[in-house]
């Protein structure tokens, strides 16, 4: 699974950080870095951080399959 | 009625049950309402949203000239101040519980959280209908909040005291003459500073794993808070962090005993849990009103409301909006696109959210299996306040 | 065209983040027809923010910032294989591989390219970089990794400061040679590059402004080991990273007869493309980095962005009303938006800061590094910048998009002292920003009137 984050649309609320912070770092007080690749086993945490995000800025999903068709 | 008496009526003891009605009156009349005491009462989305966001608007008692605040001799925490203040101080509050500096904090605290759920379950009573407030939902949060403060669990009963005479000083009352509840909040706010600055000091040199210990023993000068700015801040996470978390689990799980087609589809897909707590900060928020006081003149959706007026932003009724979600009153456990006001919003959105977010959903998560056919004793009587809106009991057959 | 416009042929040239928006959009609302996506690069859509920042600081591969979908979009994808050129009267899109795609409505999402170093030789030089891809930032990232004993960085704008900020974060030196008084100073002006020139220094790096890099310098066996610059001085580094901005991908459109250009493709509010005549086609559109559009809050001023997020905000109206039909057709009037984090601190602007004459400290101050800066133009709000105070974003896009007084209404608990005190923006003059190319008319009966184009000197 990978994530985005629209950046445009974060605050620094952090909420993500708080609940997956293995995924999400802060850099500075508001500057948010992050894993687009989640690792398995962080899916469940990430979901909370998408569910928890006050802008709903994250976004969970798959890659698009290139296969053609 | 009279738009001019909503306040008043939304204050009532007698609205506590179900004020939503009144929210849907305040924006059908508003959505901004200058009440019969000079008051505006805001109850649209995106004008709370705007004006939580706004620099003009004061957090500040202190600027308010009508109705004048009280003069005590309490000292303000962080979430009644303005930035630059503000920040600084909620900074250095953060430093031991989130990120930049903290960032595994809150995250590493869930086993704990899940053990002292399980501890409290197991230890329901099974003679008696279960009080989910006294017997689950309260001491969930306050077991947390110590742990994590550093405070013994012991003495929850003296600090539970002094929490409830500060928190009627934040309940509103219009028209009511609250000098002594004033008074009363001034003593138990000195002594609970009191009690927490001595917890404090008995860890200096000898940090423990908490975050008194971290706030007292901040090698840094510059990053540290002093006694008195200490005792306040310690005081407001003590309260906050046991006088909200009781009524989102509380209204949860009232929530889902009157909607048990959700309760079902929790059961049948437990990761949908995260979302449905998010609702249920929208649907059943644990704080209903948040006042700000414009530090100059501000013109809100066409009304002027002059500098220094207290205005009362109606976050559960900005989360009723259909300006803003569709079906505003129907709980929907997985509701896209929720950007809720249930813990506010802008820089004073509330410091313990992501506790709170653990709290309920591992709460509600381990109740789901015991509520299958459990059933309300009574329509719940609710607390007092109305800003901090939840039953004081809810006792359920299981 | 005919018949119902959620059906049919569409071609969609770009498979970066407007070219995912985009499919992703049509098929939301409601299109069941044919769908290909063609990219030149051989990937599906990724990322880019992540390869200047998590990507150099070793946090994460290059090649693992794939974008996630919203939903499927159902698409054939060309990936690998350029668009080469457009017959809009045949309808057809051309691509490298000699084939050529017919279609009844086309978005055109091609974005941008990294400008190259203007001397072939010197930028094939070992250790030369530019970064746009994935492939540049694998390969910048490695060479980081090496430990290099110094970074040259030519270009303070955003991405040349967010490497310098990587490289610094590594523990590498830096030197950045930046043409202007200052970093940022064309995207932000005078009151901010001053704060963004400090945050250099104050995390070491060695901050050349007002000098130009006249050559890049080889060891004799192809690889970079420093540059000459304008001041006579040399700086000594292995790596080399041009960030000299971003060249627009139109080349493919010179023969289409389409109103492309180094500014880019110009294209109504609706995302519709212009011909080279100022007419507007119906059945080619237009969406991102690529894009040339009207905006009647900055005085209907052709804004062309490098934004993440007017690139999924277009692509999303374009994608609506490729669908629709023309009554139900939206305006692109998303405000713009962006967000740099360099040196630990977040950057974020809304607005057009450019499209300014004065600027006021709203809230904060440069010393305590936190504060919002609020730009007006002949007295309207008309962006603001925030450094680590995203949270007020919201309340100036409300000014911006109200057409609020400039200076604005006082207030802010934190007000700057100098909170009334507007100083020039010292941005360069939105008239000066213009590289038309030279356009004459020729002929004379009305179906034989022709317009010349000279591509600028």
């Amino acid at each position: 699974m990978r994530i985005v984050v629209d950046l445009t649309r974060c605050q620094g609320y952090a909420q993500c950080v708080f609940l997956a912070p293995e995924v999400f770092q802060l850099h500075g007080e508001e500057g948010l870095l992050y894993t687009p690749a989640v690792p398995g086993d962080r899916l469940e945490r990430v979901r909370q951080a998408a569910a928890a995000c006050p802008v709903q800025a994250i976004l969970v999903g798959e890659e698009v399959a290139a296969g053609d068709g | 009625m009279d738009p001019g008496t909503l306040l008043a009526r939304i204050t009532d003891y007698a609205s506590r049950p179900d004020p939503y009605p009144l929210y849907a009156e305040l924006r059908a009349a508003g959505p901004v309402v200058r009440q019969e005491d000079g008051t505006f009462l805001v109850g649209g989305y995106h004008q709370i949203a705007a004006l939580l966001h706004d620099p003009r608007m004061s957090a500040d008692e202190r600027s308010r000239t009508a109705p004048a605040p009280y003069e005590g001799t309490r000292d303000a925490s962080f979430l009644r101040l303005d930035d630059p203040e503000h920040h600084r101080l909620r900074t250095l509050a953060m430093r031991p519980f989130g990120p930049p500096h903290s960032p595994h904090r809150v995250d590493a605290m869930r086993g704990e959280i899940a053990r002292i759920t399980e501890e409290l379950l197991a230890d329901l009573p099974a003679d008696r209908p279960v009080d989910i407030v006294d017997d689950f939902a309260y001491p969930l949060p306050v077991i947390v909040i110590c742990r994590l403060l550093g405070v013994p669990r012991e003495d929850e009963p003296r600090f539970r005291a002094w929490s409830d005479a500060l928190v009627a000083t934040a309940d509103i009352r219009p028209g009511e003459d609250t000098t002594e509840v004033e008074r009363a909040g001034d003593r138990a706010g000195a002594e609970l500073r009191e009690y927490l600055l001595d917890l404090a000091e008995r860890r200096r040199g000898r940090p423990a794993d908490d975050m008194l210990s971290a706030f007292v023993n901040e090698p840094d000068p510059s990053l540290r808070l002093s006694p008195q700015e200490l005792a306040v801040t310690a005081a407001l996470l003590l309260i906050a962090g046991h006088e909200t978390t009781v009524n989102l689990i509380t209204n949860g799980v009232l929530t889902l005993l009157r909607g048990p087609e959700h309760l079902q589809r929790l059961r049948r897909e437990p990761g949908l849990l995260p979302l449905a707590v998010e609702e249920l900060l929208r649907y059943e928020p644990p704080v209903h009103l948040r006042e700000r006081v414009p530090l100059v003149d501000i013109e809100v959706a066409g009304t002027t409301i002059p500098a220094g007026t207290s205005v009362m932003l109606a976050l559960a009724s900005g989360n009723r909006d259909p300006l803003r979600f569709p079906e505003p009153d129907r709980f929907v456990p997985d509701r896209p696109d929720n950007e809720h006001l249930g813990f506010g919003s802008g820089i004073h959105l509330c410091y313990g959210a992501p506790l709170a977010r653990i709290e309920a959903q591992t709460a509600l998560g381990a109740l789901l299996p015991r509520l299958e056919g459990a059933e309300p004793a009574e329509d719940p009587p609710y607390r007092q306040n109305a800003m901090l809106r939840g039953p004081r009991h809810l006792r359920v057959r299981m | 065209m005919t018949g119902d416009p959620r059906d049919g042929r569409i071609v969609v040239v770009g498979a970066s983040l407007a070219g995912l928006r985009a499919a992703e959009t049509l098929r939301d609302a409601g299109f069941t027809g044919a769908l290909t996506v063609v990219g030149d690069e051989p990937h599906p859509p990724y990322d880019r923010p992540p390869l200047s920042k998590q990507v150099l600081l070793g946090d994460v591969p290059a090649d693992s910032t794939g974008l996630p979908v919203r939903r499927d979009p159902d698409a054939e994808w060309r990936l690998g294989v350029a668009a080469t050129g457009l017959d809009p009267l045949a309808r057809r899109v051309l691509l490298a591989d000699g084939e050529s795609l017919p279609y009844d409505r086309l978005l055109i999402a091609t974005g941008t390219r990294a400008r190259p170093w203007p001397d072939p030789r010197q930028a094939a030089l070992d250790g030369v970089f530019t970064l746009r891809t994935r492939e540049d930032a694998a390969g910048l990232a490695a060479r980081l990794a090496a430990g290099p004993r110094r970074v040259l960085v030519i270009g303070a704008g955003f991405t040349g400061s967010e490497i310098a900020s990587a490289c610094r974060k590594r523990g590498l030196e830096v030197t950045v040679a930046e043409r202007g008084p200052a970093p940022l100073v064309g995207a932000l002006g005078g009151t901010l590059s001053r704060l963004a020139a400090l945050m250099h220094r104050e995390h070491g790096v060695d901050l050349r402004c007002g000098v130009t890099v006249t050559a890049l310098l080889g060891d004799g066996a192809g690889r970079f080991a420093g540059a000459d610059l304008s001041d006579g001085t040399r700086v000594e580094a292995d790596v080399c990273v041009v960030a000299l901005g971003a060249v627009r991908n139109v080349e493919w459109l010179a023969e289409s007869g389409l109103a492309a250009g180094p500014r880019g493709i110009a294209c109504d509010a609706g995302c519709r493309a212009f011909t080279r005549y100022g007419i507007v086609t119906d059945d080619v559109f237009v969406a991102g980095d690529v894009s040339r559009f009207p905006h009647p809050l900055f005085g209907y001023q052709m804004l062309s962005l490098e934004h993440w997020g007017n690139a999924v905000a277009q692509a999303e109206v374009a994608a609506h009303n490729m669908v629709s039909p023309g009554p139900l057709r939206r305006p692109h009037l998303s405000l713009p938006v962006f967000w740099s984090t360099q040196f630990g601190r977040n950057i974020k602007s809304v607005g057009v800061p450019t499209y300014s004459d004065h600027v006021v400290i709203a809230q904060g101050s440069l010393e305590a590094g936190r504060l919002a800066v609020v730009y007006g133009y002949r007295g309207r709000v008309t962006a603001a910048v925030t450094v680590d105070m995203a949270k007020s974003v919201d309340h100036y896009r409300h000014l911006i998009e109200t057409a609020a007084p400039f200076p604005p209404p006082p207030g802010a608990a934190d007000r700057a002292l100098a909170a009334d005190v507007p100083v020039p923006s010292d941005v360069p003059d939105p008239g000066e920003l213009s590289h038309e190319p030279v356009v004459a008319l020729t002929g004379h009966l009305p179906d034989r009137r022709l317009m010349v184009v000279q591509p600028p000197g």
